[in-house]
Protein backbone atom coordinates (compact mmCIF):
# COMPACT_ATOMS: atom_id res chain seq x y z
CA UNK A 1 0.00 0.00 0.00
CA UNK A 2 0.86 3.73 -0.36
CA UNK A 3 1.38 4.42 3.56
CA UNK A 4 4.06 1.81 3.73
CA UNK A 5 6.23 3.74 1.43
CA UNK A 6 5.44 7.16 1.62
CA UNK A 7 3.45 9.31 4.38
CA UNK A 8 -0.54 9.55 3.45
CA UNK A 9 -0.08 13.05 2.76
CA UNK A 10 2.91 13.32 0.72
CA UNK A 11 3.45 16.63 -1.19
CA UNK A 12 2.58 14.27 -4.46
CA UNK A 13 -0.76 13.35 -2.30
CA UNK A 14 -1.96 16.69 -1.58
CA UNK A 15 -1.23 17.72 -5.07
CA UNK A 16 -3.89 15.00 -5.91
CA UNK A 17 -6.36 16.72 -3.51
CA UNK A 18 -5.52 20.32 -4.76
CA UNK A 19 -5.02 20.07 -8.17
CA UNK A 20 -8.73 19.36 -9.74
CA UNK A 21 -9.85 22.06 -7.36
CA UNK A 22 -8.25 24.49 -9.37
CA UNK A 23 -5.56 23.94 -12.31
CA UNK A 24 -6.83 20.79 -13.32
CA UNK A 25 -10.69 21.06 -12.87
CA UNK A 26 -12.90 18.79 -14.08
CA UNK A 27 -15.32 21.03 -15.57
CA UNK A 28 -13.39 23.94 -16.29
CA UNK A 29 -9.79 21.93 -17.35
CA UNK A 30 -11.16 18.66 -18.42
CA UNK A 31 -14.40 19.69 -19.74
CA UNK A 32 -16.34 16.76 -17.70
CA UNK A 33 -19.72 17.14 -16.29
CA UNK A 34 -21.04 19.81 -18.46
CA UNK A 35 -24.17 18.21 -18.87
CA UNK A 36 -25.20 17.71 -15.21
CA UNK A 37 -23.88 21.24 -14.53
CA UNK A 38 -26.30 22.76 -16.80
CA UNK A 39 -29.34 20.56 -15.62
CA UNK A 40 -28.81 20.93 -11.44
CA UNK A 41 -27.70 24.44 -11.33
CA UNK A 42 -30.92 26.51 -11.60
CA UNK A 43 -31.27 26.46 -7.18
CA UNK A 44 -28.42 25.91 -5.29
CA UNK A 45 -29.61 23.11 -3.31
CA UNK A 46 -30.03 20.63 -5.45
CA UNK A 47 -26.54 21.64 -6.27
CA UNK A 48 -25.19 20.93 -3.26
CA UNK A 49 -26.95 17.79 -2.84
CA UNK A 50 -26.02 16.53 -6.34
CA UNK A 51 -22.45 17.71 -4.99
CA UNK A 52 -22.51 15.57 -2.66
CA UNK A 53 -23.62 12.63 -3.97
CA UNK A 54 -20.82 12.86 -6.61
CA UNK A 55 -18.32 13.19 -3.48
CA UNK A 56 -19.71 9.78 -2.32
CA UNK A 57 -19.89 7.60 -5.36
CA UNK A 58 -16.58 9.03 -6.68
CA UNK A 59 -14.15 9.26 -3.59
CA UNK A 60 -15.95 5.12 -3.07
CA UNK A 61 -15.78 3.60 -6.61
CA UNK A 62 -12.11 5.04 -6.86
CA UNK A 63 -11.24 3.60 -4.12
CA UNK A 64 -13.11 0.10 -5.22
CA UNK A 65 -11.91 0.20 -9.18
CA UNK A 66 -8.46 0.69 -7.58
CA UNK A 67 -8.56 -2.48 -5.28
CA UNK A 68 -10.06 -4.64 -8.82
CA UNK A 69 -7.79 -2.77 -11.15
CA UNK A 70 -5.22 -5.91 -11.05
CA UNK A 71 -8.13 -8.27 -11.83
CA UNK A 72 -10.11 -6.55 -14.31
CA UNK A 73 -10.15 -7.83 -17.45
CA UNK A 74 -9.38 -4.65 -19.92
CA UNK A 75 -11.95 -5.72 -22.33
CA UNK A 76 -14.64 -5.20 -20.44
CA UNK A 77 -13.40 -2.57 -17.94
CA UNK A 78 -15.93 0.15 -19.17
CA UNK A 79 -18.86 -2.22 -18.20
CA UNK A 80 -17.07 -3.33 -14.39
CA UNK A 81 -16.74 0.43 -14.23
CA UNK A 82 -20.18 0.92 -14.94
CA UNK A 83 -21.83 -1.94 -12.61
CA UNK A 84 -19.20 -0.29 -10.23
CA UNK A 85 -20.47 2.89 -10.65
CA UNK A 86 -24.64 1.81 -10.79
CA UNK A 87 -24.32 -0.31 -7.74
CA UNK A 88 -23.12 2.71 -5.90
CA UNK A 89 -25.23 5.50 -7.05
CA UNK A 90 -28.45 2.53 -6.32
CA UNK A 91 -26.69 2.16 -2.67
CA UNK A 92 -26.35 5.45 -1.89
CA UNK A 93 -30.09 6.09 -2.99
CA UNK A 94 -31.33 3.08 -0.90
CA UNK A 95 -29.48 4.37 2.22
CA UNK A 96 -30.92 7.99 1.69
CA UNK A 97 -34.66 6.51 1.28
CA UNK A 98 -34.08 4.68 4.57
CA UNK A 99 -32.67 7.50 6.99
CA UNK A 100 -32.78 10.88 5.02
CA UNK A 101 -36.11 10.39 3.33
CA UNK A 102 -36.63 14.26 2.27
CA UNK A 103 -33.43 14.21 0.85
CA UNK A 104 -33.84 11.07 -1.23
CA UNK A 105 -37.34 12.72 -2.84
CA UNK A 106 -35.19 15.54 -3.82
CA UNK A 107 -32.41 13.59 -5.22
CA UNK A 108 -34.62 10.92 -7.18
CA UNK A 109 -34.39 12.78 -10.41
CA UNK A 110 -30.28 13.15 -10.15
CA UNK A 111 -29.70 9.33 -9.86
CA UNK A 112 -29.81 9.07 -13.27
CA UNK A 113 -27.91 11.84 -13.93
CA UNK A 114 -25.32 10.59 -11.20
CA UNK A 115 -24.77 7.31 -12.90
CA UNK A 116 -24.05 8.75 -16.17
CA UNK A 117 -21.75 11.92 -14.70
CA UNK A 118 -18.65 11.63 -17.12
CA UNK A 119 -16.31 12.79 -14.65
CA UNK A 120 -17.01 9.51 -12.20
CA UNK A 121 -16.20 7.09 -15.26
CA UNK A 122 -13.24 9.60 -16.35
CA UNK A 123 -11.43 9.63 -13.19
CA UNK A 124 -11.99 5.15 -12.89
CA UNK A 125 -10.57 5.10 -16.12
CA UNK A 126 -7.80 8.01 -16.17
CA UNK A 127 -6.53 7.82 -12.68
CA UNK A 128 -7.93 4.67 -11.06
CA UNK A 129 -7.15 2.00 -12.95
CA UNK A 130 -3.50 2.77 -12.86
CA UNK A 131 -3.13 3.52 -9.11
CA UNK A 132 -3.07 2.70 -5.33
CA UNK A 133 -6.45 2.92 -3.17
CA UNK A 134 -5.13 5.81 -1.44
CA UNK A 135 -4.07 8.06 -3.81
CA UNK A 136 -7.48 7.21 -5.70
CA UNK A 137 -9.59 7.92 -2.41
CA UNK A 138 -7.77 11.41 -2.86
CA UNK A 139 -8.18 11.85 -6.53
CA UNK A 140 -11.66 11.11 -5.80
CA UNK A 141 -12.11 13.83 -3.31
CA UNK A 142 -10.48 16.59 -5.03
CA UNK A 143 -12.23 16.00 -8.16
CA UNK A 144 -15.41 16.16 -6.38
CA UNK A 145 -15.04 19.07 -4.57
CA UNK A 146 -13.74 20.67 -8.13
CA UNK A 147 -17.10 19.82 -9.43
CA UNK A 148 -18.77 20.93 -6.22
CA UNK A 149 -17.41 24.14 -5.83
CA UNK A 150 -17.96 25.07 -9.97
CA UNK A 151 -21.72 23.81 -9.27
CA UNK A 152 -22.19 26.21 -6.28
CA UNK A 153 -20.88 28.94 -7.90
CA UNK A 154 -23.31 28.34 -10.88
CA UNK A 155 -26.56 27.63 -8.92
CA UNK A 156 -25.17 30.72 -6.60
CA UNK A 157 -25.54 33.45 -9.56
CA UNK A 158 -28.41 31.68 -11.18
CA UNK A 159 -30.26 31.14 -8.61
CA UNK A 160 -29.64 34.78 -7.21
CA UNK A 161 -30.21 36.60 -10.46
CA UNK A 162 -32.56 34.12 -11.77
CA UNK A 163 -34.87 34.00 -8.92
CA UNK A 164 -34.05 36.58 -6.26
CA UNK A 165 -33.43 34.28 -3.68
CA UNK A 166 -31.09 31.49 -2.43
CA UNK A 167 -31.76 28.47 -1.01
CA UNK A 168 -35.65 29.52 -1.43
CA UNK A 169 -35.28 32.37 0.62
CA UNK A 170 -35.70 35.90 -0.46
CA UNK A 171 -33.05 38.00 -0.82
CA UNK A 172 -33.33 40.49 -3.46
CA UNK A 173 -35.64 42.70 -1.11
CA UNK A 174 -39.22 43.96 -1.97
CA UNK A 175 -38.11 47.34 -1.96
CA UNK A 176 -36.05 46.66 -5.36
CA UNK A 177 -38.72 45.23 -7.41
CA UNK A 178 -40.97 48.16 -6.10
CA UNK A 179 -38.17 50.55 -8.38
CA UNK A 180 -38.48 48.79 -11.13
CA UNK A 181 -35.48 45.87 -10.61
CA UNK A 182 -36.46 42.55 -12.50
CA UNK A 183 -35.41 39.10 -12.39
CA UNK A 184 -33.43 38.07 -15.49
CA UNK A 185 -35.67 35.13 -16.34
CA UNK A 186 -32.70 34.22 -19.32
CA UNK A 187 -30.51 33.05 -16.36
CA UNK A 188 -32.90 30.41 -15.45
CA UNK A 189 -32.49 28.71 -18.81
CA UNK A 190 -30.00 25.72 -19.58
CA UNK A 191 -28.04 28.34 -21.76
CA UNK A 192 -26.80 31.17 -18.99
CA UNK A 193 -25.19 28.14 -17.38
CA UNK A 194 -22.88 27.49 -20.29
CA UNK A 195 -22.00 31.45 -20.24
CA UNK A 196 -21.38 31.28 -16.41
CA UNK A 197 -19.21 28.32 -16.77
CA UNK A 198 -17.38 30.03 -19.74
CA UNK A 199 -17.11 32.85 -17.73
CA UNK A 200 -15.16 30.94 -15.18
CA UNK A 201 -12.95 29.60 -17.57
CA UNK A 202 -11.82 32.53 -18.58
CA UNK A 203 -11.09 33.99 -15.49
CA UNK A 204 -9.05 31.37 -14.67
CA UNK A 205 -7.20 30.89 -17.85
CA UNK A 206 -6.62 34.97 -17.83
CA UNK A 207 -5.07 34.66 -14.32
CA UNK A 208 -2.73 31.89 -14.92
CA UNK A 209 -1.45 31.24 -18.28
CA UNK A 210 -0.49 28.20 -18.49
CA UNK A 211 -3.95 26.67 -19.19
CA UNK A 212 -4.53 28.54 -22.29
CA UNK A 213 -3.52 25.73 -25.24
CA UNK A 214 -2.53 26.70 -28.51
CA UNK B 1 -3.36 -16.38 -16.02
CA UNK B 2 -4.46 -14.46 -19.59
CA UNK B 3 -6.79 -11.96 -18.80
CA UNK B 4 -8.14 -11.48 -21.99
CA UNK B 5 -9.09 -15.18 -22.52
CA UNK B 6 -12.43 -15.25 -23.05
CA UNK B 7 -13.34 -17.90 -20.47
CA UNK B 8 -11.65 -15.20 -17.50
CA UNK B 9 -13.99 -12.12 -18.99
CA UNK B 10 -16.74 -14.62 -18.73
CA UNK B 11 -16.25 -15.75 -14.97
CA UNK B 12 -15.29 -12.71 -13.73
CA UNK B 13 -18.76 -10.95 -15.38
CA UNK B 14 -20.74 -13.59 -14.10
CA UNK B 15 -19.26 -13.41 -10.57
CA UNK B 16 -19.09 -9.30 -10.49
CA UNK B 17 -22.82 -9.31 -11.41
CA UNK B 18 -24.00 -12.03 -8.32
CA UNK B 19 -21.94 -10.49 -6.04
CA UNK B 20 -23.57 -7.16 -6.98
CA UNK B 21 -26.88 -8.34 -7.01
CA UNK B 22 -26.58 -10.08 -3.33
CA UNK B 23 -25.38 -6.83 -2.33
CA UNK B 24 -27.63 -4.39 -3.44
CA UNK B 25 -30.44 -7.35 -2.31
CA UNK B 26 -29.45 -7.73 1.44
CA UNK B 27 -29.63 -3.76 1.32
CA UNK B 28 -32.76 -3.62 -0.38
CA UNK B 29 -34.19 -6.26 2.46
CA UNK B 30 -32.68 -4.52 5.02
CA UNK B 31 -33.61 -1.30 4.67
CA UNK B 32 -36.93 -2.15 3.81
CA UNK B 33 -38.89 -1.77 6.77
CA UNK B 34 -37.08 1.76 7.25
CA UNK B 35 -38.42 2.72 4.02
CA UNK B 36 -41.71 1.05 4.55
CA UNK B 37 -41.84 3.11 7.91
CA UNK B 38 -40.67 6.68 6.14
CA UNK B 39 -43.37 6.03 3.41
CA UNK B 40 -46.24 5.57 5.62
CA UNK B 41 -45.32 8.59 7.89
CA UNK B 42 -45.03 10.83 4.71
CA UNK B 43 -48.77 9.10 4.16
CA UNK B 44 -49.77 10.38 7.53
CA UNK B 45 -47.96 13.55 7.66
CA UNK B 46 -49.82 14.72 4.10
CA UNK B 47 -53.34 13.05 5.98
CA UNK B 48 -52.53 15.43 8.93
CA UNK B 49 -51.18 18.65 6.72
CA UNK B 50 -54.54 19.09 4.86
CA UNK B 51 -56.66 19.18 8.16
CA UNK B 52 -54.18 22.00 8.62
CA UNK B 53 -51.96 19.78 11.55
CA UNK B 54 -47.90 20.18 10.76
CA UNK B 55 -46.39 17.12 11.61
CA UNK B 56 -42.94 15.20 11.21
CA UNK B 57 -41.76 11.95 11.36
CA UNK B 58 -40.87 12.00 15.43
CA UNK B 59 -45.12 12.27 16.03
CA UNK B 60 -46.83 11.50 12.64
CA UNK B 61 -47.76 8.43 14.02
CA UNK B 62 -49.61 9.44 17.25
CA UNK B 63 -50.91 12.60 15.55
CA UNK B 64 -52.52 10.32 13.11
CA UNK B 65 -54.20 8.08 15.66
CA UNK B 66 -55.26 11.29 18.03
CA UNK B 67 -56.80 13.08 15.39
CA UNK B 68 -58.63 10.14 13.08
CA UNK B 69 -61.74 9.38 13.32
CA UNK B 70 -62.48 7.02 11.44
CA UNK B 71 -60.80 4.94 8.48
CA UNK B 72 -63.45 3.69 5.96
CA UNK B 73 -63.60 1.90 2.22
CA UNK B 74 -66.84 2.75 0.74
CA UNK B 75 -68.55 1.29 -2.40
CA UNK B 76 -70.39 2.45 -5.36
CA UNK B 77 -73.64 2.75 -3.24
CA UNK B 78 -71.83 5.17 -1.07
CA UNK B 79 -71.82 2.45 2.14
CA UNK B 80 -68.98 1.59 4.06
CA UNK B 81 -66.93 -1.91 3.35
CA UNK B 82 -65.29 -1.59 6.18
CA UNK B 83 -64.44 0.72 9.13
CA UNK B 84 -61.28 1.50 11.35
CA UNK B 85 -61.60 3.69 14.06
CA UNK B 86 -59.98 3.63 17.98
CA UNK B 87 -57.67 0.38 16.53
CA UNK B 88 -60.55 -1.70 15.76
CA UNK B 89 -61.17 -3.38 12.64
CA UNK B 90 -64.52 -3.91 10.98
CA UNK B 91 -64.84 -5.56 7.60
CA UNK B 92 -61.53 -6.95 5.34
CA UNK B 93 -59.29 -4.22 5.73
CA UNK B 94 -57.88 -1.08 6.89
CA UNK B 95 -57.87 2.04 4.18
CA UNK B 96 -54.53 2.90 5.46
CA UNK B 97 -53.33 0.51 3.44
CA UNK B 98 -55.36 0.45 0.42
CA UNK B 99 -53.38 0.90 -3.12
CA UNK B 100 -55.17 4.03 -4.51
CA UNK B 101 -54.07 3.29 -7.97
CA UNK B 102 -55.64 -0.46 -7.96
CA UNK B 103 -58.25 0.96 -6.43
CA UNK B 104 -59.42 3.56 -8.87
CA UNK B 105 -58.49 1.09 -12.03
CA UNK B 106 -60.69 -1.38 -9.97
CA UNK B 107 -63.17 1.46 -9.30
CA UNK B 108 -63.39 2.37 -13.54
CA UNK B 109 -64.46 -1.52 -14.07
CA UNK B 110 -67.08 -1.53 -11.78
CA UNK B 111 -65.76 -2.47 -8.79
CA UNK B 112 -65.53 0.63 -6.14
CA UNK B 113 -63.76 0.30 -2.98
CA UNK B 114 -62.55 3.54 -2.20
CA UNK B 115 -60.23 4.61 0.64
CA UNK B 116 -61.98 7.56 3.00
CA UNK B 117 -60.95 8.82 6.28
CA UNK B 118 -62.84 10.95 8.13
CA UNK B 119 -60.59 13.08 10.91
CA UNK B 120 -60.98 15.55 13.23
CA UNK B 121 -59.32 18.75 14.96
CA UNK B 122 -60.53 20.86 17.39
CA UNK B 123 -63.82 19.36 17.36
CA UNK B 124 -64.27 19.83 13.77
CA UNK B 125 -65.00 17.04 11.32
CA UNK B 126 -62.80 16.60 7.83
CA UNK B 127 -63.50 14.11 5.23
CA UNK B 128 -60.08 13.62 4.06
CA UNK B 129 -59.91 12.07 -0.11
CA UNK B 130 -56.78 10.76 -1.12
CA UNK B 131 -56.32 11.48 -4.78
CA UNK B 132 -54.06 9.62 -7.44
CA UNK B 133 -53.93 10.56 -11.20
CA UNK B 134 -51.36 11.39 -13.90
CA UNK B 135 -49.45 14.73 -14.63
CA UNK B 136 -47.51 15.39 -17.64
CA UNK B 137 -44.27 13.39 -16.87
CA UNK B 138 -45.30 10.80 -14.14
CA UNK B 139 -47.77 10.54 -11.43
CA UNK B 140 -49.08 13.09 -9.28
CA UNK B 141 -51.31 12.45 -6.40
CA UNK B 142 -52.32 13.99 -2.83
CA UNK B 143 -55.20 14.65 -0.34
CA UNK B 144 -58.80 16.85 -0.28
CA UNK B 145 -60.32 17.84 2.87
CA UNK B 146 -63.69 18.29 2.53
CA UNK B 147 -65.81 20.54 5.71
CA UNK B 148 -68.47 19.14 7.89
CA UNK B 149 -70.85 20.07 5.04
CA UNK B 150 -69.25 17.73 2.89
CA UNK B 151 -69.19 20.19 0.35
CA UNK B 152 -66.76 23.15 0.81
CA UNK B 153 -63.10 22.64 0.53
CA UNK B 154 -60.93 22.98 3.40
CA UNK B 155 -57.37 22.62 2.13
CA UNK B 156 -55.94 20.48 -0.35
CA UNK B 157 -52.22 18.82 -0.75
CA UNK B 158 -50.16 17.40 -3.97
CA UNK B 159 -46.80 15.56 -4.57
CA UNK B 160 -45.68 15.03 -7.77
CA UNK B 161 -42.57 12.50 -9.14
CA UNK B 162 -41.55 14.48 -12.40
CA UNK B 163 -43.10 17.35 -13.66
CA UNK B 164 -41.31 20.47 -14.72
CA UNK B 165 -39.47 22.29 -12.22
CA UNK B 166 -40.41 25.83 -12.08
CA UNK B 167 -43.65 25.41 -14.63
CA UNK B 168 -45.78 21.91 -13.24
CA UNK B 169 -43.89 20.98 -9.88
CA UNK B 170 -45.29 24.05 -9.11
CA UNK B 171 -48.38 22.74 -8.04
CA UNK B 172 -47.01 21.80 -4.94
CA UNK B 173 -46.75 25.33 -3.68
CA UNK B 174 -48.66 27.20 -1.01
CA UNK B 175 -49.96 29.77 -3.78
CA UNK B 176 -51.05 27.26 -5.93
CA UNK B 177 -52.63 25.22 -2.92
CA UNK B 178 -54.15 27.75 -1.17
CA UNK B 179 -56.69 28.85 -4.00
CA UNK B 180 -58.89 25.62 -3.04
CA UNK B 181 -59.62 26.72 0.11
CA UNK B 182 -63.21 27.49 0.41
CA UNK B 183 -64.25 26.03 -3.20
CA UNK B 184 -66.92 23.93 -3.33
CA UNK B 185 -67.44 20.57 -4.63
CA UNK B 186 -70.98 20.85 -5.16
CA UNK B 187 -73.26 23.51 -6.91
CA UNK B 188 -76.97 22.86 -7.02
CA UNK B 189 -76.54 19.86 -5.44
CA UNK B 190 -75.01 18.47 -8.49
CA UNK B 191 -71.14 16.91 -8.55
CA UNK B 192 -69.03 19.68 -9.92
CA UNK B 193 -65.47 19.18 -8.37
CA UNK B 194 -62.94 21.25 -8.37
CA UNK B 195 -61.72 22.53 -11.71
CA UNK B 196 -58.46 24.16 -13.01
CA UNK B 197 -59.14 26.72 -15.33
CA UNK B 198 -56.83 28.39 -17.99
CA UNK B 199 -57.13 32.64 -17.89
CA UNK B 200 -58.78 33.39 -14.50
CA UNK B 201 -61.92 31.63 -13.26
CA UNK B 202 -63.38 34.94 -12.89
CA UNK B 203 -63.34 35.38 -16.55
CA UNK B 204 -65.34 32.09 -17.45
CA UNK B 205 -69.02 30.64 -18.79
CA UNK B 206 -68.08 27.61 -17.83
CA UNK B 207 -66.90 26.95 -14.56
CA UNK B 208 -68.96 28.81 -11.74
CA UNK B 209 -66.25 30.77 -9.59
CA UNK B 210 -66.97 28.71 -6.49
CA UNK B 211 -66.06 25.19 -8.23
CA UNK B 212 -62.93 26.79 -9.99
CA UNK B 213 -59.29 27.60 -9.14
CA UNK B 214 -56.90 29.65 -11.49
CA UNK B 215 -54.29 27.35 -13.32
CA UNK B 216 -50.07 27.95 -13.29
CA UNK B 217 -48.94 29.59 -16.73
CA UNK B 218 -46.61 27.40 -18.56
CA UNK B 219 -48.20 24.37 -17.09
CA UNK B 220 -51.66 23.49 -19.10
CA UNK B 221 -51.06 20.02 -18.88
CA UNK B 222 -50.03 19.50 -14.90
CA UNK B 223 -52.92 21.58 -14.42
CA UNK B 224 -55.54 19.70 -16.83
CA UNK B 225 -54.11 16.24 -15.00
CA UNK B 226 -55.14 18.17 -11.64
CA UNK B 227 -58.32 18.95 -13.15
CA UNK B 228 -59.10 15.23 -14.41
CA UNK B 229 -57.38 13.88 -11.09
CA UNK B 230 -59.71 15.48 -8.79
CA UNK B 231 -62.87 14.69 -10.64
CA UNK B 232 -61.75 10.75 -11.04
CA UNK B 233 -61.07 10.38 -7.69
CA UNK B 234 -63.73 12.36 -5.97
CA UNK B 235 -66.43 10.74 -8.35
CA UNK B 236 -66.47 7.71 -6.61
CA UNK B 237 -67.68 9.54 -3.20
CA UNK B 238 -70.81 11.80 -4.38
CA UNK B 239 -72.99 9.17 -3.43
CA UNK B 240 -71.18 8.67 0.45
CA UNK B 241 -71.37 12.61 0.70
CA UNK B 242 -74.59 13.07 -0.36
CA UNK B 243 -76.13 10.39 1.54
CA UNK B 244 -74.90 11.81 4.70
CA UNK B 245 -76.74 14.69 4.02
CA UNK B 246 -79.89 13.57 5.00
Amino acid sequence: MAEEKEPMFSPKNIKLLTNPINVDNPITKQVLGICSALAVTVKLEPAIVMSLSVLVVLSFGNVIISFMRNGIPSRIRIIVQLVVIAALVILVDQVLKAYAYNVSKQLSVFVGLIITNCIIMGRFEAFAMTNKPWPSFLDGLGNAFGYAWILVAVAFFRELFGTGSLMGLQIIPDSFYEIGYVNNGLVLLPPMALFAVATIIWVQRSRNKDLVED
Amino acid sequence: MNKNSNSYIFIYASVMVVLVAVILTSANLALKPLQDKNKENEKMINLLSSIGIDADASNASELYSKHLKKEVIINENGEELSTYANGELTGSKRAFGVNLKTALYNASKGEVAMPLFVMDNDGETFYVIPLFGKGLWGPIYGNISIESDKNTVAAVNFGHDSETPGLGAEIILPAFTDEFKNKQIFKDGEFKSVSVVKGGVDMQTKVAEENGVDAISGSTLTCDGVTNMLHDCMINYVKYLKQEDK
